[in-house]
């Protein structure tokens, strides 16, 4: 009942090609983005925006960037953590190359130091496919780690061979570094993730999303109908890095504060891996949906207990955790290989449909 | 052959057909010491129907894929409006308005029919990425201008029911028509159709001839089709290359090519 689209037509094919053909798709996001911008950040604690609110954005906003690559253009990779790193540490050098630079254009401008390395390993991609290529992109995430750890430079000689983010003020109000409120730097987020995620729907739905969906599909057909295979693959890889990249900066410098290379290790591309995959493979509100799993699950299985009076320690929850996480993905493997994503979408079909079963 | 000038030739029915559009000249085509096309010359005029015919293994989708840019012969050239081509990569093939469909279908299964009749415009558009993700200007524009070409296509092929339909979800012969829908929507001066009835029923053969009889009626389209039933070879088509083993054993008229001695031995069998 509350999703009939009755009486909902559409005279031009501007307004058939509109985001939210079905008004109340267009009201439920209102309500969503009504809870980020407004309601999140005024009711949320201290605790609530270091734990869930910024790293549910920063991971969705990476596994927003693989899924490009892996769920829109069909190429499997293994190397996104390393492709985080490369945009956290080259926001870091030009924040501490430039103190002046506006944290925001370093931040997106960060991301193009990883695209133009996302492309240089994309290469490999016109001659490889699949598991293959997810070796490839393997090497990118030894490699650059490597370099994360060898090349003193990136981190300033530091002694300890992390890197640390320095005090950032925006407009007189400090955004990064230890003085930065929470709720600041959840903001500075979620302002770069809504602009992403819009840039992102856009490219998805256009005819760059259906050059990367027709390589992904079938690659023979798609170039026998004039794409440019190469070039379809070098696109995908460069807008992927370039969020991945962005997601790293922002993941350093407004939530972790600081860095080794280690934590751009194999650990994290396999868990934005896991966001995008339990998420929905060429889904954009899946990243958001398997984020908040990912991300929520632990937080829940920590505190749910407590409320009820259990005693479980800390250690407990972790295994805990890892179990769930490795049982949900087997499940969704099994259930719904597209993920939460689809999941909503039946659900959504259905309330269309109803009260009737077809 | 008949009465045929440099300038074209009428057909039975009455319609016009123009001068050379594509011309093989001397083609050979070798996989390693498999000769898969040996010494083949033809053309394929403006406007007409052509037929490549032959038992399996003939060479006829190896052909195709010389054409369509997607082998590239060892030997002979391949002449296009009255050009030499060079070797080229498949889609710049396709940017000089060649469209095909394949044998085993090859549509995009994760996208609606909309999507996937859409890809076919993408030759036309040429808007920048950035404009695309601001989905404003240029970008906008195609978008809008394309999908009225292509709700055309949709409707000359009567789909218009499942255009919001993921592939995956079609029955075979739909699927066929998709796909046909897909290379109409590049709006192409030569079509190239890989066994476009096989494995249908006789009602959407009539159907898909229907059509193919419709798009070089009303947008002039030359077609060259590879297609086993023989009934609808001959009713269909202008002129008719016949392979055997790689090599061409007839070529002409479908009347010309039923009464060819070469023909009939290689379809049929000779006595030793």
């Amino acid at each position: 009942m509350l999703f009939r689209t009755a009486g909902q037509f559409k005279t031009s094919y501007l307004k058939d090609q509109t985001l939210f053909p079905v008004r109340q798709d267009a009201i439920l996001l209102g309500i969503i983005l009504a809870f980020a911008w407004v309601i999140f950040p005024l009711t949320a604690s201290e605790f609530t925006f270091q734990t869930l609110l910024i790293p549910v954005l920063v991971y969705s906003l990476a596994a927003l960037g693989l899924n490009i690559l892996t769920g829109y253009a069909g190429q499997l990779s293994l190397g996104t953590g390393a492709f985080m790193g490369v945009g956290a540490y080259a926001c870091y050098k030009m924040i501490t190359i430039f103190p002046e630079m506006n944290l925001l254009v370093a931040v997106l401008m960060s991301g193009l130091f990883s695209a133009f390395i996302g492309v240089l390993f994309g290469l490999p991609s016109l001659r490889i496919k699949g598991f293959y290529l997810a070796i490839a992109t393997l090497a990118a995430q030894f490699f650059l780690v490597w370099l994360f750890e060898k090349w003193a430079w990136l981190y300033n000689y530091n002694a300890s061979g992390a890197i640390q983010v320095p005090h950032v003020e925006m407009l007189g109000t400090p955004v990064a570094g230890p003085q930065a409120a929470s709720m600041t730097q959840y903001y500075f987020v979620l302002v770069v993730v809504t602009l992403m995620t819009i840039l992102a729907i856009n490219l998805t739905r256009g005819t760059q999303g259906r050059i990367w969906k027709a390589t992904r599909d079938m690659d023979i057909a798609a170039e026998l109908i004039g794409i440019n295979l190469l070039k379809s693959k070098l696109t995908a890889f460069a807008v992927s890095s370039y969020i991945v990249g962005v997601s790293g900066a922002l993941f350093v410098f407004l939530w972790r504060g600081a860095a080794e290379p280690n934590l751009f290790d194999i650990p994290i591309s396999f868990r934005i891996l896991f966001i995008a995959i339990i998420g929905g493979l060429g889904s954009i509100m899946g990243n958001y949906m398997g984020a908040i799993l990912i991300v929520a699950l632990p937080v829940v299985l920590k505190t749910l207990p407590e409320t009820f009076g259990i005693p479980i320690s800390s250690a407990t929850v972790e295994h805990l955790n890892v179990m769930v996480v490795g049982a949900l993905i087997v499940f969704f493997l099994i259930i719904e290989p597209h993920g939460l994503a689809r999941l909503w979408t039946l659900i959504r079909e259905k309330f269309i449909i109803w009260p009737f079963p077809h | 052959m008949n009465d045929m000038s440099q300038d074209g030739y009428v057909t039975e029915d009455g319609r016009q057909i123009g001068g050379v559009m594509m011309e093989m000249k001397n083609i050979t085509l070798k996989f390693g010491g498999v000769v898969a096309i040996e010494d083949i010359s033809f053309d394929i005029r403006e406007g007409e129907i052509r037929a490549i015919i032959g038992p399996n293994g003939a060479g006829k989708s190896s052909m195709l894929n010389v054409i369509s840019g997607f082998y590239h012969p060892q030997e002979g050239e391949v002449w296009f409006h009255g050009t030499e081509r060079p070797a080229m990569k498949p889609y710049e093939v396709a940017r000089q308005g060649v469209a095909r469909t394949f044998q085993n279908i090859a549509l995009f299964e994760g996208m609606t029919v909309l999507d996937n009749v859409m890809t076919g415009r993408l030759t036309h558009m040429k808007s920048g990425l950035l404009s695309q993700a601001i989905w404003w200007g240029k970008a906008l524009q195609e978008e809008v201008k394309n999908r009225e070409v292509v709700e055309k296509v949709i409707d000359f092929l009567e789909i218009q029911s499942i255009r919001k339909t993921p592939v995956g979800r079609l029955p075979y012969g739909l699927k066929k028509r998709v796909e046909l829908a897909r290379a109409l929507a590049a709006e192409p001066k030569l079509l190239l159709l890989d066994e476009p009835m096989a494995g249908m029923n006789v009602e959407e053969k009539e159907d898909m001839s229907r059509f193919i009889l419709d798009v070089n009626d009303e947008f002039g389209t030359t077609i060259a089709l590879i297609e086993h039933d023989m009934g609808v070879v001959m009713d269909l088509s202008d002129r008719v290359v016949v392979m055997d083993y790689g090599k061409k054993i007839g070529d002409g008229t479908p009347d010309e090519v039923r009464n060819n001695q070469d023909v009939i031995d290689a379809y049929l069998g000779v006595a030793h």
